[in-house]
């Protein structure tokens, strides 16, 4: 897992979760262009915890939400386990986001109607092999907040909830974006615990988009963009903790 | 700084984003001003049009019957304190013959002067002119009975006057105070064909009459400051004499009767139904405007922060709500004064005036605009102050996610069977009850307001299907020029195509009870009655009691009484005679009111011996012609009425008016409908667009994620059905009795296809709003979810 690799390197095909070719993506907005995306080349392997760091409108939210399935490029292809998703209608993006992604979003997305639990079971309801939402939300260390609402919990316990959530149906890859963003660092640095605990454990393909150079600290590997385009890939010989952390 | 133009700009293009809404709210606004300008413009417009009718033709405000009095009793009834005019005349009932109609017509002559014009109730000619002087063979006859079979003058006609042939000639067409609602005396309905009203000189009909020097009709015009009660009381002492049957004034007096009862009903609804409307929409304001502030916390937080004082900002939203406001009163007044000119041109179907003047006064459209624009204040008040009292650094911050809790399903054990996008459903309902109780309350209002429309029509069939199908079976009413022997049974049995009679006998009475009194008419009837039955409130037959009165419900009513009671009879035969007799029963009658005993014990009542006044007839199929050619020859038969003649012109002239009304009243309670499901809807859109489009990235699919937003519509909808039919069946009940009076009583009877059309009504509504906002659903852009802040 240790070995270094960029975009475009020899590795097996069951190795490789996600394979970006020559990505673009250009947005109209009134009379403005915007290149978000210029030509990505990527691969992301299965098990590893990757941070795609970058300055704000570097365009890593987009390169998410193409290979989360919410959004899809006007050039270029990815390739999800060796089939193209860039060529799947509205419907089977669906049924992929269903059934193979788990999505940490920055502000948490929570359904305020529902507690915890049910949070998490909304989601497991509708997967295919999922593990129970309490066990889901032992691993992020809420077994005590199971049947509390959204409005009764911090920020930190909600983002937990919603990485439990995300876990849950036991994807192959795990999409955060800004996952610590709207927390205060010590709160963050628990939610990032819960991360890694969950790519150790359960090994899920995890990606990370941050603009926080430390988190990047924590990853197999840190992917650098900027300007829409991937200006550097680290390897991270020694990974830090999230304990270790602080910013 | 009030309006200033960003804050101008912001106003106008905040209206236009919201104008999905705003066409909701608008078409209930313009709905209620509609409502509003149509009720206040006819009464204003039938107001003034009676009163200057009255005023220019001089309507009478005493009216008196006698059967014979010498002219110098008219001559001293104008001396009583408090009398300014008196016009004496000679009135009577004949029946014609109009050429090409083979039915029986009654008529009722007044006479006129031989010269000039009458001093009260004055002739508006329409056309020709009055009869000569001296002339006895001329008449003007009135109005809608010369529409409705095309005579014009020049025009002749057969008569049967007080038992002889004679040839009339129409010279005028003409109409007066006195018969704006031309009904003739008993009938249910106006009946243009079969009731006219004639003028004669005045000669010609004492000759006719055996009247010379003499009259039996008085009509009196009251100086200003007197007032009817004072007058009756020495005029009936005048005429007692002479027959009088008891003066009354113009409450009594049936086309004034009439008239004013509608315009009482006009008036009592007036208020009610474009207040429902507005209550509607001020609702609908509020869910928006609360809606609206709230999504512009921050935008409301930069505004202060930049300087701009709480009461511009205030100002700012209440502009938006004029704005809403006007956009629905604009066209409503629009639709009011279309929907006045057919409401007006409607009532001068029925209310014969010389003319109608339909004028919508700015009195009336200003009120209509005003009170629209305080119901909607009053509603938004309270999102208006949020906003005013906003501090800016709170503002700023963004919200904690909402409060939820278990819902009482749950607690008590049932979420076993609920899966989580049931209980999100259940929980954003139970959240705010009050926002859901009032979203069901709308949607039922507007389906009670359906259930109305249709329960006219399902009355007015059960009244005749009642009046006509039970309790009245006859095919002829039969009435004698006077009273006669029982021999008359027999004569009229024996003519061809007749198949049964019965006789009955009709006093006409004031009956009293305690201070009460209530003039009316005691029918006598056979005890073995086939044709004519009492009924009572369950349709069983009351038989007639060896003795004492059945009394209609509503005389029951009116006077206080109860079975047991003990009532006094004052006969009005002139006689002065007073009777006492006991109230055996009530008697549920939809049409007229009257009162009813045994032939046999109104005789002994009245020490008479077995004398009838007319008899109803069976007749055999296809035989009708001849027994009118029969009855016709008849010089002792003063009318013969059939009993389905004024069903069928009632009918021929209200269906397509109440087809009519039944359109636009589905049109204007779906608005309300619509207004208030497609707000629910589209304010449970923009509540929950976050999280749906939260669930639409973890999977779930569009149906999945409609569910949840169409699932709570569903709900409110299906709980507003049947609420909705209780709020119906209560609005029947109130027009019922409001409606009610001694001329007629809408029972409360709605029909399953009444409530079903109400509830498919409301169903569309509510299918049409959440293919509106399944829309918005479908199209959702993921990506900006998820830049949205909670």
């Amino acid at each position: 897992m240790h070995e270094p690799a960029t975009a475009g390197a020899a590795t097996t095909d069951n190795d490789v979760v996600f394979r970006v070719e020559d990505l673009a993506k250009t947005y109209h907005v009134g009379e403005v262009t915007i290149d978000a995306l210029n030509g990505i080349d990527l691969e992301l392997r299965a098990g590893e915890l990757a941070v795609l760091l970058g300055a704000s409108g570097s365009g890593k939210s987009t390169l998410l939400n193409i290979l989360g399935g919410l959004d899809v490029p006007t050039r270029g292809r990815v390739l999800y386990r060796g089939r193209e998703l860039t060529a799947r209608d509205e419907a089977a993006l669906t049924a992929y986001r269903r059934d193979h992604v788990g999505f940490v979003f920055q502000f948490y997305n929570l359904i305020p109607s529902l507690t915890a639990r049910e949070n998490v079971a909304i989601v497991t309801e509708i997967a295919r092999d999922p593990m129970t939402p309490a066990d889901a939300l032992a691993l992020v260390g809420l077994s005590a907040r199971l049947d509390h609402f959204p409005a009764q919990l911090s920020g930190g316990e909600q983002q937990r909830v919603a990485i439990a959530r995300a876990i849950a149906k036991n994807p192959a890859v795990l999409l955060c974006d800004e996952p610590t963003g709207a927390l205060d660092s010590k709160t963050g640095i628990i939610v990032l615990e819960a991360l890694d605990r969950v790519n150790r454990e359960l090994g899920t393909t995890t990606a990370v988009i941050t603009h926080n150079a430390v988190i990047a600290r924590m990853a197999h590997r840190t992917i650098h963009i900027s300007d829409g385009r991937i200006a550097g890939v680290d390897d991270n010989a020694t990974r830090l903790r999230p304990d270790e952390l602080s910013w | 700084m009030v309006g200033g133009t960003a804050l101008t700009r912001k106003l106008l293009r905040d209206f236009w984003t919201l104008r999905g809404q705003v066409l909701a709210i608008a078409a209930v606004v313009a709905s209620g001003v509609a409502m509003w300008v149509i009720a206040f413009s006819t009464i204003a417009s039938l107001e003034a049009t009676q009163d200057a009718f009255y005023r220019n033709y001089r309507f009478a405000d005493v009216f008196a019957h006698v059967t014979r009095a010498p002219d110098r009793i008219a001559a001293r009834a104008a001396h009583i304190d408090g009398v300014r005019t008196v016009e004496a005349r000679v009135s009577g009932q004949a029946r014609l013959a109009v050429p090409g109609f083979g039915e029986p017509v009654t008529a009722r002559l007044l006479s006129l002067p031989n010269r000039g014009e009458a001093r009260l109730n004055r002739l508006f000619l329409r056309s020709g002119r009055r009869p000569a002087p001296g002339a006895t063979g001329e008449i003007v006859i009135s109005e809608p009975f010369a529409e409705a079979h095309a005579l014009h003058p020049g025009s002749r006609i057969a008569a049967t006057v007080h038992g002889r042939q004679r040839t009339l000639r129409i010279v005028g067409i003409g109409l007066s105070p006195e018969f704006v609602y031309q009904i003739q005396p008993g009938a249910l309905f106006p009946d243009y064909r079969r009731y006219a009203i004639a003028w004669m000189r005045r000669p010609a009909l004492e000759a006719a009459y055996d009247m010379e020097g003499a009259f039996n009709d008085l009509a009196l015009e009251l100086a200003p400051d007197a007032r009817p009660e004072q007058v009756i009381p020495a005029l009936d002492r005048l005429l007692a004499p002479y027959g009088g049957t008891g003066a009354y004034g113009r409450a009594e007096q049936v086309s004034h009767k009439y008239l004013s009862q509608e315009l009482k009903g006009l008036r009592a609804s007036a208020y009610v139904v474009p207040l429902l409307f507005l209550g509607v929409a001020a609702f609908l304001l509020n869910i928006v405007t609360t809606r609206v502030v709230h999504q512009q916390r921050e935008q409301i937080a930069v505004l202060k922060a930049f300087g701009y004082t709480n009461a511009t900002v205030g100002l700012h939203y209440v502009q938006l709500v004029a704005l809403m406001v006007l956009g629905g009163a604009v066209p409503g007044l629009l639709l009011g004064a279309w929907g006045g000119h057919g409401m007006a041109s409607m009532y001068s179907e029925f209310f014969r005036f010389p003319f109608l003047a339909y004028e919508l006064q700015p009195a009336t459209v200003l009120a209509g605009v005003a009170v629209a624009l305080l119901a909607a204040l009053a509603g938004t008040l309270r999102a208006v102050h949020r906003a005013v009292r906003l501090p800016p650094a709170e503002a700023m911050r963004p919200e904690p996610p909402a409060s939820y809790r278990a819902t009482l399903v749950e607690r008590l054990g049932l979420q076993r069977w609920l899966d989580q996008p049931t209980r999100m459903i259940l929980r954003h309902l139970e959240r705010r009850p009050a926002n859901a109780l009032l979203s069901i309350l709308g949607i039922a209002l507007a389906g009670g307001i359906l259930t109305v429309g249709n329960f006219q029509e399902d009355a007015i069939d059960y009244m005749i299907d009642v009046q006509f199908g039970l309790a009245s079976q006859e095919d002829l009413t039969v009435t004698f020029t006077e009273d006669t022997g029982r021999e008359a049974v027999f004569e009229l049995a024996a003519l061809p195509g007749v198949r049964a009679v019965e006789p009955f006998r009709s006093v006409a009475v004031e009956l009293v009870h305690g201070p009460r009194r209530y003039r009316t008419a005691i029918q006598g009837l056979p005890p073995d009655a086939r044709m004519h039955r009492t009924l009572d409130r369950a349709l069983d037959e009351i038989p007639l009691p060896h003795a004492g009165l059945l009394v209609s419900q509503w005389i029951g009513q009116q006077l206080g009484l109860h079975t047991g009671d003990t009532v006094t009879v004052e006969l009005l035969d002139g006689s002065g005679d007073v009777r006492h007799v006991q109230v055996a029963g009530m008697v549920e009658d939809f049409i007229g009111a009257s009162a009813y005993m045994r032939t046999s014990a109104l005789n002994r009542l009245l020490r008479e011996g077995p004398v009838i006044s007319g008899a109803y007839l069976a007749v055999a199929p296809g035989q009708l012609p001849e027994v009118f050619a029969a009855l016709e020859r008849r010089p002792r038969v003063a009318a013969v009425s059939r009993r389905t003649a004024a069903i069928e012109s009632f009918m021929e002239t209200m269906g397509r008016t109440m087809l009519v009304f039944a359109f636009v009243n589905t049109l204007l309670a779906g608005s309300i409908a619509l207004g208030v499901v497609y707000n629910a809807a589209r304010l449970a859109y923009s509540e929950r667009a976050r999280e749906l489009g939260s669930l639409r990235i973890l999977g779930f699919t569009r149906g999945e994620t409609a569910y949840i937003l169409l699932g709570e519509l569903a709900l409110l909808t299906l709980a507003a059905i049947p609420v909705s039919f209780v709020i119906g069946r209560g609005f029947c009940r109130l027009v019922s009795v409001g409606l009610a009076s001694e001329l007629y009583r809408i029972p409360v009877v709605v029909e399953t296809s009444t409530y079903g059309f109400a509830a498919l009504v409301i169903l569309a509504a509510a299918l049409l709003s959440a293919a509106l906002v399944a829309r918005r659903l479908y199209r959702m852009d993921l990506v900006e979810i998820l830049k949205i802040r909670e």
